[in-house]
């Protein structure tokens, strides 16, 4: 496309930046910086800083998704670690180079589309320049003779345009009256617009929901309950702007939990399905409902949604002391180990006389024939099939008085002494040698992990994604385009008809549109389909 | 018939596409030795060129098809483009038999979705053929990169045929993976375009000084027209865009559902977004003074190179949730 033809679409550029100038003085170099700020150029630039800052995040553990792993991997490179810790290479998105990049790109992306925004809006009802004078030169290009009068032309293209829902530019005095201009595609700027409109609003909806939500995780224990207060959870993590008047105040029972897995094929003992069937209240006093939780399917309660994000074995215990007295009874969740779920846990009773029992726990959801020394006892299957547990039992202190908190899931055995070994079906009970009491494997119960989170932004997200996904199609599909049709009389007192046509970028229908509406005009002849 | 017995037809299947896939590419590879690609681009323009004086001389007709009619001299491109068709039916039918076998939609592991993303870029690239011959002058570098896909799918990522685990079972998750072969396979498409975009632009930069006979004198002159490369890869990446936003959008709508997050930046969701923004600049640039051309299309490389790592990368190297994708 030669130079002047592209100009006769061109906007004025609002973004470009200015060429050098001389002496801007203190305010004109601000106004040089925001310019500067604002121009596509930098935005480009911060576009590539961005995708180029997100990628660490992807090499190293993250803080918001494993901090046990980067602990793990601080302790394994400790002096790199320590550097990378620094420059907030374990919390990438939350560190501030990461907030500076996307801030600016943020007072970028306002600076450079609230004037195109009021530039839009002004020119609602603009119309498009006059036909120029050559129409040769424009990349689609059509012209035939015929004898209808150039009035006629102009007449049926008015009208053709008209149809075809052009915007025309009205007869001007001293303007030629047998040339029509048309426009059409206005919507390529506006979904433009709001495609950038909405990547702003998306990232409100984002920090919205970041700042305000919060997000925890339980253990439930099928048969047991849970409320929505902060102690209940396991692990919380809040938005800065939480406060706990914010939790939902709901409640559930898990009444039952199932676990699937499948049983044959190369994929045997992979998680096929888990169910969970609870009864939830949304207000203490509401009435309870009923709710079966699946995997991709939470519970939604007042704007909480509660998932299933795992589940594993919680054995079911009764602990009698050398007096007989019941020293410990209930479930208690255990570790799982590995995909056929061999978990561990311990049991720690500090109330048995006459001395403190603990027990070290393997349990088994489908327990081996015969247990492999080499590997000890190993589950064979993830479901429930033959349930067993292996028991370590120890007596003496446990060390719990101490102050110092302790690893619910581990023995302090630096005061005790290993009384002796045993393993368990469901309903067996273990006479501890010496009269130190018993311990009953009551049943095994299964246990949810579940996830509670709140994000008071994501609807707002998710329209902004949507309008974006429309903007930018409508930007990408629809071309602006201008179509002129000029009639005028040659030196035999024929008509000679010009149609041209001229995209904003190149566009492959541009022909077809302009075939259109050259047929539509008096005389056209049908031999303009033909194909050479 | 079995389960089994479908698998073991959808890697025949596969394994056929292989060997015509490999038949195809000695056809282009002819083709392309021939030269034909940039004399076919340079009969189009000259078409062009004479069809738009004759409409300026007031007495012609013209339309623009006219200007991307085919020359002769092309049986060896011809072939291929046979040869290419049928590979598109062989894998589109590894694909449908895979599905059968698996009884779900077939893109739930790391082989199956390499699979399928090599079929969707056939159909794309193929079906598009009758619209736009000019795409044809890619079938060097689309077939090759092709077979090296179903190479490292064959030979890396192969996994039985299998149920999926619970979290994988999602409709969401079919309208994300979907429409993120179909973007994927696009882009590719587009970046291929923009990989010999370099070459033919730096042939045309330095033709005339290049010694005749060397090297990139001998790969330049077989290349399609600049221009017309930029083109494809402009087209080809403003419909993707749109369409691995949604992919984007839609992945966050089920990780929503599955994980009670619609946003984690694990590393799969990074990637995708790097990807996205990339793009984002390959367009930018088109439209920015001083950046179209050469930078705009390095940058439409950087942006595969960032896909094939989130595709391939990603699964391989970093744990993340969606590493139980099977590899
Ligand atoms: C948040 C990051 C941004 C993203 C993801 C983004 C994305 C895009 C995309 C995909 C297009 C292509 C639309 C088309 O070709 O019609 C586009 C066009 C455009 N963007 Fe952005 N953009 C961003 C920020 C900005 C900023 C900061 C500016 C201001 C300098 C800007 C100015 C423009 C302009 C003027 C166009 C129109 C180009 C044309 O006419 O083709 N964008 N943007």
């Amino acid at each position: 496309m030669p130079a002047d033809v592209i100009d006769a679409l061109a906007e004025p550029e609002p973004t470009s930046a200015p060429a050098q100038q001389p002496a801007l003085g203190f305010f004109g170099g601000l106004r040089w910086m925001w310019r500067q700020l604002t121009s596509m150029r930098t935005a480009l630039i911060l576009l590539f800083l961005l995708a180029f800052a997100a990628v660490p995040g992807s090499v190293f553990p993250q803080r918001g998704v494993s901090p046990l792993r980067v602990g793990e991997y601080i302790q394994d490179h400790p002096t790199a670690g320590e550097w990378l810790d620094r420059l907030g290479l374990f919390d990438v998105y939350a560190a501030p180079w990461f907030a500076a990049i996307y801030l600016l790109l943020l007072v970028s992306l306002t600076g450079c589309i609230l004037p195109r925004c009021l530039h839009y809006a002004r020119n609602l009802r603009s119309v498009p320049p006059p036909t120029p004078r050559v129409l040769a030169r424009m990349p689609e290009h059509r012209s035939y003779i015929c004898d209808a009068s150039e009035q006629e032309v102009s007449d049926a293209a008015a009208t053709a345009f008209r149809r075809a829902r052009f915007r025309l530019r009205p007869p001007k005095t001293g303007e030629p009256t047998n040339a029509v201009a048309a426009e059409k595609g206005y919507l390529h700027e506006l979904g433009n617009l709001v495609f950038h409109v909405s990547l702003l609003t998306l990232l409100v909806g984002v920090a919205w929901g970041s700042w305000f939500g919060y997000r925890g995780t339980i253990v439930v224990v099928e048969g047991e309950g849970f409320a929505n207060t902060l102690t209940q959870y396991d692990d919380f993590t809040p938005g800065r702007g939480f406060s706990p008047g914010a939790l939902a105040p709901f409640s559930f029972t898990l009444d039952a939990f199932d676990a699937t897995f499948l049983a044959d094929g190369t994929n045997r003992g992979q998680p096929d399905t888990f169910t969970a069937d609870v009864t939830y209240r949304e207000t203490p006093d509401a009435d309870p409902r009923t709710k079966r939780i699946e995997v991709n399917k939470p519970l939604v309660v007042d704007g909480a949604k509660v998932f299933l994000l795992g589940s594993g074995y919680a054995p079911v215990f009764t602990v009698r002391d050398g007096d007989g007295n019941v020293a410990y009874s209930g479930a208690i969740p255990a570790l799982p180990q590995d995909p056929s779920f061999t978990s561990d846990t311990v049991v720690k009773v500090p109330d048995a006389q006459p001395e403190q029992l603990g027990f070290n726990v393997t349990v088994a959801p489908t327990a081996p024939d015969r247990v492999d020394p080499a590997t000890g006892p190993r589950s064979i299957f993830p479901e429930m099939d033959n349930p067993r547990v292996y028991l370590g039992a120890w007596a003496g202190d446990l060390g719990l008085d101490g102050g110092t908190p302790q690893n619910v899931y581990q023995l302090d055995t630096s005061a005790m002494e290993q009384i002796g070994r045993e393993d368990l079906g469901v309903g067996e009970t273990w006479e501890l040698p010496d009269g130190r009491g018993s311990i009953t494997f009551d049943e095994l119960a299964q246990f949810a992990n579940v996830q509670v989170a709140h994000d008071p932004g994501r609807w707002l997200a998710l329209l902004s994604a949507v309008a974006a996904m429309i903007g930018i199609s409508l930007s990408l599909v629809v071309r602006r385009r201008r179509v002129w049709v000029r009639a005028s009389t040659d030196d035999q007192g024929r008509t000679l008809v010009e149609v041209a046509g001229l995209a904003q970028t190149e566009w492959a229908s541009l022909g077809a549109e302009v075939d259109a509406v050259l047929a539509a005009l008096p005389g056209a002849p049908p031999a303009m389909e033909e194909k050479v | 018939m079995s389960s089994q017995t479908w698998a073991h037809v959808s890697n025949a299947l596969v394994y056929s596409t292989i060997i015509v896939l490999s038949v195809a590419l000695v056809a282009f590879a002819a083709d392309f030795a021939m030269g034909t690609g940039r004399r076919r681009a340079e009969e189009r323009k000259q078409r062009r060129v004479s069809l738009q004086r004759q409409a300026a001389s007031g007495g012609g007709v013209a339309t623009a098809d006219a200007a991307t009619a085919l020359p002769a001299d092309e049986r060896w491109a011809r072939v291929g483009v046979s040869l290419s068709t049928l590979a598109t039916v062989l894998i589109v039918g590894a694909v449908i038999t895979r599905g059968i076998s698996a009884q779900r939609p077939p893109w739930g592991n790391m082989y199956e979705f390499t699979v399928t993303a090599v079929a969707a870029l056939m159909v794309i690239w193929v079906g598009m053929l009758p619209r736009r011959p000019e795409w044809r002058d890619l079938g060097l570098i689309v077939v090759l990169f092709n077979l090296l896909l179903l190479g490292v799918a064959v030979l890396v990522l192969y996994t039985e045929s299998a149920e999926l685990v619970p979290a994988l079972k999602s409709y969401w998750l079919w309208i994300h993976v979907t429409s993120a072969i179909i973007a994927s396979s696009v882009f590719t498409v587009g970046s291929l375009a923009s990989v010999l975009y370099l070459f033919a632009e730096r042939y045309e930069r330095r033709g005339a000084t290049l010694s005749p006979g060397g090297i990139r004198d001998a790969i330049g002159s077989r290349l399609p027209a600049s221009k017309q490369l930029d083109t494809v890869a402009y087209k080809t990446i403003a419909f993707a865009f749109p369409l691995w936003f949604f992919a984007v959008v839609a992945g966050a709508v089920w990780a929503e559902d599955a994980w009670g997050r619609y946003w984690g930046w694990d590393p799969k969701e990074t990637w995708s977004f790097v990807t996205l923004v990339i793009y984002a600049a390959y367009l930018h640039a088109r439209a920015t003074a001083g950046w179209r051309g050469r930078p705009a299309a390095i940058i439409a490389i950087v942006g595969l190179a960032a896909f094939l790592f989130s595709y391939f990368g990603v699964n391989i190297f970093f744990v993340g949730f969606h590493s139980y994708g099977g590899v």
